[in-house]
């Protein structure tokens, strides 16, 4: 379904991707692992279109959307829940969970499938998201995104933060997602996290593309883990 | 004249001139807000709603309120067009830099200015009324036009205020103020809402001069004095807070007022001045301002 092929990405002068591909499927939840600084959160906005390549392309289910312009780039369905929530602040729940119903047209049905998953949420709808607790905010960051109904989910370190019983929550609602053929790609530190619900994970280093193996090996041997992440 | 008769003459004289002020500054700290651009260009939008308005006002003859009413449709529209198309063309090719648009909106100032100066010329020109009836209080008779000019201000405020609240494209502004980046990857063509919003604030600024060309005449030069009080009351009120910037707007306008009729005109810029000079001494982000720019 997304389709990176060998994108380049520079802040300015400086590269930072120096060519990274990767295939993402429906159904499946690709995992993107690498020391800090190693490209993660850039290669997720440049597929977003938030930041220009400066070479290869992004493919969603054939389209070329690098050469979108970046509010395009959402509308074919994909929703993105950014590193460290980047809600709306001043905005109540309602309008954040608006503006990602706005995307796609999606209307009162597809408001209450969301607020079902997160009935939390439907208490809260007039209040600021500023002033949310740390899960609940996490809550809104992923049901904004679920809004648009997405066909592909770009997740940036969603548990970052959070207690273990809302890591727990959140973790089902993409295993949810995944079951229901969305595909997934996700930034992940906690490599129990990552094991227990990744098909496959990618590791990346200075913005290359390293191994890319199935989760199923990975659990029997931890070496490249030691290797690219350090544990 | 008593004290309290010459007191509320000069309580009136405040609101016309706060009422003005407080569209003008919306116009600059919407712009502010949602773009973090400092549009020094801002006063000459708001003369070239006056130049404008005596354009159209004498191309339409007849009745004064016919002119008047055509000017208010059209002045705001054709200054917000221009507007957009500055933005369009100059500020979305400097990427929004803060330091570069300042020194771009210096140029369209100027651009704005010298154009005025060679096609409308160096003369002050009156725009009529729209009515000239004289409300009689019991110590004197007062402008009935510069009541309309408050009511209609307010009306006006009312309207940004609804449209920011209440609306979906309100809801796009808000969203786009708050996080730019975030707000473009939930398909929000945040390109197309900057130059919405530059139009807007210009728009703001022609429309408050629609309403004062009647009583002060539009001349090339008069921008000058709108945009210094503009950003004093943005700055007093808090960069990007709407509602600061009306109140702060109120505060200096009829301040300005009753200084201006009790002392001098000149008295009350520097006392507005000296205000300014405090807040960012001792509340930088100003009276409602929650975050630094």
């Amino acid at each position: 379904m997304l389709d990176v092929s060998n994108i380049l990405v520079a802040y300015g002068e400086a590269p930072v991707l120096h060519g990274i591909s990767l295939a993402v499927n429906a159904g499946e939840i690709l995992c993107l692992m690498g020391r800090n600084g190693a490209g993660k959160t850039t290669t997720m906005k440049a597929i977003m279109g938030l930041l220009p390549l400066s070479a290869g392309s992004v493919h969603l289910d054939g389209e070329d959307i690098s050469a979108l312009p970046p509010h395009e780039v959402p509308k074919r369905g994909i929703g993105y829940i950014p590193q460290g929530r980047r809600l709306f602040s001043e905005l109540t729940v309602a309008e954040n969970l608006e503006i990602g119903l706005m995307v796609r047209g999606g209307g009162k049905k597809v408001r209450d499938r969301v607020l079902d998953i997160f009935p939390r949420l439907r208490e809260r709808l007039g209040q600021r998201a500023e002033t949310l607790s740390g899960g609940e905010q996490q809550m809104l960051a992923t049901a904004r995104a679920l809004c648009i109904e997405p066909k592909l989910l770009l997740l940036d370190e969603p548990t970052e933060g959070l207690q273990p019983s809302m890591i727990d929550q959140i973790r089902q609602v993409i295993v949810e997602m995944k079951m229901q053929g969305v595909a997934i790609l996700l930034v992940e530190q906690r490599v129990d996290a990552v094991l227990s619900i990744a098909d496959r994970v990618a590791f990346i280093e200075n913005g290359r593309n390293r191994d890319i193996v199935d989760a199923a090996t990975l659990r029997k041997n931890h070496a490249l883990l030691t290797r690219y992440v350090g544990v | 004249m008593d004290l309290g008769p010459y007191l509320f003459l000069a309580s009136l004289e405040g609101a016309v001139t706060a009422a003005v002020l407080a569209l003008t500054a919306v116009g600059l700290s919407l712009v502010f807000g949602v773009m973090r651009v400092v549009n020094v260009a801002h006063g000459e939008f708001f003369m070239l709603g006056a130049v404008l308005a005596w354009w159209v006002a004498s191309l339409a003859g007849g009745h004064p309120a016919i002119g008047f009413a055509l000017a208010v449709l059209v002045a705001p529209v054709i200054a917000g067009a221009i507007a957009a198309a500055a933005d369009f063309i100059v500020l979305k090719r400097l990427d929004y830099d803060p330091e570069n648009t300042i020194v771009a909106t210096i140029g369209i100032l100027y651009i704005i200015q010298q154009t005025v100066l060679m096609t409308y010329g160096p003369d002050a020109r009156p725009v009529e009324a729209p009515f000239s009836y004289r409300i009689y209080f019991p110590w004197f008779g007062y402008s009935a036009y510069k009541l309309f000019v408050i009511a209609a201000a307010v009306a006006i405020l009312l309207g940004v205020w609804a449209i920011m609240a209440r609306t979906r494209i309100g809801l796009v502004l808000r969203a786009t103020q708050l996080d730019r980046e975030t707000a473009q990857a939930f398909g929000i063509p945040v390109e197309r809402v900057y130059a919405l919003v530059f139009g807007l604030g210009a728009g703001l600024a022609a429309l408050a001069a629609v309403l004062i060309v009647p009583i002060q005449q539009a001349h090339y030069l008069m921008g000058g004095d709108p945009l210094l009080l503009s950003f004093i009351v943005v700055i007093i009120g808090g960069l990007g807070s709407l509602s600061g910037t009306v109140v702060a707007a109120i505060i200096i306008g009829m301040s300005d007022g009753i200084i201006s009729v009790f002392f001098t005109p000149t008295l009350a810029k520097i006392i507005a001045t000296l205000l300014v000079a405090f807040i960012l001494v001792f509340r930088p982000t100003g009276l409602f301002g929650t975050r630094s720019a």
